[in-house]
């Protein structure tokens, strides 16, 4: 079976980094595609999916390019294996209830809308382009999620109870999306990545507000899962890719 | 004759009635591109007003078709009975005069 290990350089992580970030939790919004509670929030959890991958694919060739192994973006998709992937645990975990799935894309969401508008002024001229056309996308998928946890927090007790749940399940995957490490320090210096933790005051400006009007309580920062940015992944990413890459391993090269 | 019952012993009249409630239809209008007026574009369920908005977004232009959005409850919306079609557009018909056929186009108007 071909596996490829992606290059170290610090540029071609990021990138997969983040690529890694938009494909896995588009793969899972996909997975509700015709399971959805209702008609129009299967598309539009369908039209939230197909954006994240679009952004995935251009990161996926830039990387690609950077490499310079002649790769493409298939096959760094494709044939890295889970400890080659360099998402974060938060958007790999199971899409759960519905209420699981907004949270997730809420949590996400919250930290990516201000990311791509601050990483549009990067001075890697295409990450900043990728930045700007990501950063309307991820500003919807904010207010869409947002507005859906508003109503389940305070809806029905049921959908409250969901709701809670959900966000004292997931909130120890939060802490991962605000680390930098040598990595990115280089690059942070360098004015072409984004130092994560200037998104803090914001981030916890948004999450704060939601949930005031969602009626829910904001977990503890306790102790915080991590992780998946330098390969040690959950259990449930090999599944994702398993499922994912699938025809790529059976039929290599396969093209239709 | 007893009433059709559905899923939990509620009566499928009922059941329906619940739904429409709790997630009422909204009707949906676009204002394309190209142009000027709303047009009604298709039909939907959402909680609320907000809600109905994003949902006409996502099911409804996809494809780059709209500029603006209009969200109408369907409820508020009074229609004519198909039944008093006759009533209502039929003498229309033979009032040919209203259509503005009867008059001379000058030739220095040119194409209208």
């Amino acid at each position: 079976m071909t596996t490829i290990i992606a290059a170290d350089a610090p540029l071609v992580q990021y990138a997969l980094r983040l690529a890694d970030n938009a494909l896995v939790l588009g793969h899972r919004l996909s997975e509700w595609c015709g399971h959805a509670p209702m008609l129009e929030e299967d598309i539009a959890l369908a039209n939230i999916a197909l954006d994240l991958i679009g952004q995935a694919r251009p990161l996926y060739a830039y990387a690609a390019e950077l490499e310079g192994e002649g790769r493409n973006e298939d096959k760094l998709a494709y044939l890295r294996d889970a400890s080659q992937y360099r998402n974060v645990l938060l958007v790999e975990q199971p899409n759960g209830d519905f209420a699981v799935t907004i949270v997730r894309q809420f949590l996400y969401a919250a930290f990516m809308a201000p990311f791509w508008r601050l990483l549009a002024g990067s001075r890697d001229a295409t990450f900043a382009a990728i930045a700007a056309k990501a950063e309307k996308e991820a500003a919807y998928h904010l207010r869409h999620s947002a507005e859906w946890l508003i109503r389940l927090g305070d809806g029905t007790p049921e959908s409250h109870a969901r709701a809670q749940a959900a966000l004292d399940e997931l909130w120890m995957y939060t802490g991962e999306l605000f680390e930098a490490d040598a990595i990115e320090r280089g690059l942070i210096e360098r004015g072409v990545a984004l130092d994560p933790q200037t998104l803090r005051p914001e981030w916890d400006e948004t999450v704060d507000r939601v949930l005031g009007e969602a009626t829910l309580k904001r977990p503890p920062d306790g102790w915080m899962q991590t992780g998946g940015r330098t390969g040690r992944h959950s259990e449930h990413l090999g599944f994702i890719l398993a499922d994912m890459q699938f025809l790529q391993r059976a039929y290599p090269g396969a093209t239709w | 004759m007893p009433r059709s019952a559905g899923r939990g012993g509620i009566p499928q009249e009922r059941r329906e009635l619940v739904t429409e409630r709790n997630i009422p239809l909204w009707e949906v209008f676009i204002r394309s591109r190209n142009g000027l007026a709303h047009k009604h574009v298709g039909s939907l369920h959402a909680a609320d007003s907000e809600m109905a908005l994003q949902a006409a977004r996502d099911v409804y232009t996809r494809r780059g078709e709209g500029l603006s959005i209009w969200v109408v409850p369907s409820a508020a919306i009074v229609a004519s009975d198909p039944a008093d079609k006759e009533v209502l557009f039929e003498p229309t018909a033979s009032k040919v005069y209203r259509h503005p056929t009867f008059y001379e186009v000058p030739d220095e108007v040119g194409h209208m």
